[in-house]
């Protein structure tokens, strides 16, 4: 079983219960070395993939019992950002503006019991529930780069199924083209509803060869552990070649659509954000540069900020589904 | 109260109070405790520290005034310092840790965010008053222009919350701008009501 129970499954432990991160840095530190030293310089990077792969638990959560993926790209070598960081500092409006409210608030949010509704042009509409979702796919560990629209980025080892999985299997109908994902909208639990900053629930959508895209993840947890609250339990999109805000979180509903969504950041400011949002160091927000970014809890204080990279380093893998796009009109 | 505002030791005890949230902040950065995004974080509570001091500041007068103490004066330009220190370190912390000191990607970056013009000009006003804020000066340029250069600090209050204003528009979160501006407004306020009611 992959969650201990579904009454206990998205519980906050004790405090006594958490490793403290120095204690699992140290000893994911000395199995890098070990098989950085072992494997000798050629295997190295594998070495450290796995090491990466495997030494992750904060000791916060459940487990989610997972398999590293091997899939090409779907594993960088960039240092993982740390847990306590990834947990404490991010977008999530419905629990305030402020990046440091999530952890704070997200524990109101109820998880369990949790469903999905799927629905629109598909064979198969269903209201399924969390624990038959987890079974829809094998569960892999994927560390991507996150790059927030905000100029910072991350990199977190996710654990999920690519979301091509749970198209296929509920089966669209031809005429559907793109795929709209709805975020819980809970005014009882959600604070941050209050905001008129968005219309709620929070809206986002893909195109459907890039829901289809093996990279795009639906995640169930992180760490090796199931999703904190705050980052987006019991389920989230993650879509590392496009920002963050692309990547809903709290999913309820999958909706697919032969028109293409207007996604909440594009109906609240047009001329800022658009449906695609690639990562894009060519393509300026309207108010800030998107060239560089500051990766959270591994730039220094004095580091330079580094340069972003193209669909966030993914364009191998994703470059060919926007050819012959004008990115700077699609942006 | 006011025998202990007119202790020689005031003025001082004030002024290290001032200093504190600086102290605290840099215990925080050598100690690391500043959370996930240290810059971010310095760069805001320098800028939150700077709107502060200036309330403070701006409420010196209308507290002497109202309670009929004019003890207060003494501790004015030493505020008044402060603000410009705050505000100091504000862009220090932008352009060092924020921008690395590279001026083209300053200016690049000035040319996007129109809100750091208006922090940048109220900065400029404050150097110029606090450049003139020895007694000499006010010997240089005569009582009364002085203090109509340094009536600039009304300027400053409105430039420093259109800036924060503006920086909180993109996620249209104006509760902590709300009360900074209504503040200030009280402040300035209560000048202009008084100055109208005397003429």
């Amino acid at each position: 079983m992959i969650i201990r129970s579904s009454s206990s499954g998205f519980l906050h432990p004790v405090p006594s219960d958490i490793t403290p991160q120095a204690a699992y840095q140290s000893r994911r530190d000395l199995m890098r070395q070990i098989a950085a030293g072992s494997a000798g310089v050629a295997l190295a990077g594998w070495g450290l993939r796995d090491a990466q792969a495997q030494m992750t638990r904060p000791g916060q959560l459940p487990p989610l019992a997972s398999v590293p993926t091997k899939m090409a790209g779907a594993m960088v070598l960039d240092k993982l950002t740390p847990y306590k960081d990834a947990a404490t500092y991010n977008n999530f409006y419905e629990f305030g503006t402020d990046k440091s409210d999530p952890a704070k608030r997200a524990h109101t949010l109820m998880t369990d019991p949790w469903s999905v509704e799927i629905e629109g042009l598909v064979k198969n509409p269903a209201r399924v529930n969390l624990e038959d979702l987890l079974k829809w796919g094998a569960m892999e560990e994927r560390i991507y780069r996150l790059r927030c629209v905000e100029g910072w980025s991350m990199v977190i080892p996710w654990v999920g199924y690519s979301l091509a999985d749970l198209i296929r299997r509920v089966e669209p109908l031809p005429g559907a083209k793109f795929v709209e994902f709805v975020t819980q909208a809970d005014p009882k639990t959600m604070p941050g509803l209050r905001s008129s900053v968005l219309d709620w629930p929070y809206l986002e959508g893909l195109r459907m060869d890039e829901a289809m895209h093996p990279l795009t993840l639906l995640a169930f947890g992180m760490y090796g552990e199931v999703m904190p609250k705050q980052n987006g339990a019991p389920l989230r999109l993650v879509v590392p070649w496009k920002y963050g805000f692309k990547s809903s979180k709290s999913l309820v509903k999958i909706r697919f659509t032969d028109k293409q969504p207007v996604i909440s950041w594009e109906k609240s400011a047009p001329q800022e954000y658009g449906f695609y949002s690639n990562v894009n160091p060519n393509v300026d927000h309207p108010r800030w540069s998107q060239a560089t970014e500051r990766r959270i809890g591994e730039d220094g204080l004095l580091a330079k900020k580094r340069k972003t990279l193209m669909f966030n380093g993914y364009e191998t893998q994703v470059g060919q589904l926007y050819a012959g796009m004008d990115l700077k009109k699609f942006f | 109260m006011r025998a202990a505002l007119r202790h020689p030791a005031a003025w001082w005890a004030l002024l290290v109070l001032g200093c504190m949230p600086w102290a605290w902040l840099l215990a925080q950065t050598l100690q690391d405790q500043l959370g996930p995004n240290p810059a971010e974080a310095l760069i805001r509570a320098t800028g939150d520290w700077t709107l502060r001091s200036l309330c403070v500041v701006l409420a010196v007068s209308p507290l002497r005034t109202l309670l009929g103490w004019p003890e207060l004066l003494r501790f004015r330009r030493m505020l008044g310092l402060l603000v410009f220190g705050y505000a100091s370190l504000h862009l220090l912390c932008y352009a060092w840790f924020d921008m690395g000191f590279d001026l083209a990607d300053t200016l690049q970056d000035i040319v996007k965010r129109p809100f750091i013009w208006l922090g940048f000009s109220g900065f400029v006003i404050l150097l110029v008053l606090a450049a003139t804020s020895f007694n000499r000066a006010v010997r240089w340029l005569g009582g009364k222009r002085w203090q109509m250069l340094h009536w600039g600090v009304y300027a400053v209050a409105v430039l420093a919350v259109l800036h924060f204003w503006w920086m909180r528009a993109g996620k249209q979160d104006f509760e902590e701008v709300l009360v900074y501006a209504a503040i200030l407004a009280a402040l300035l306020g209560w000048r202009l009501l008084r100055s109208m009611w005397r003429s």
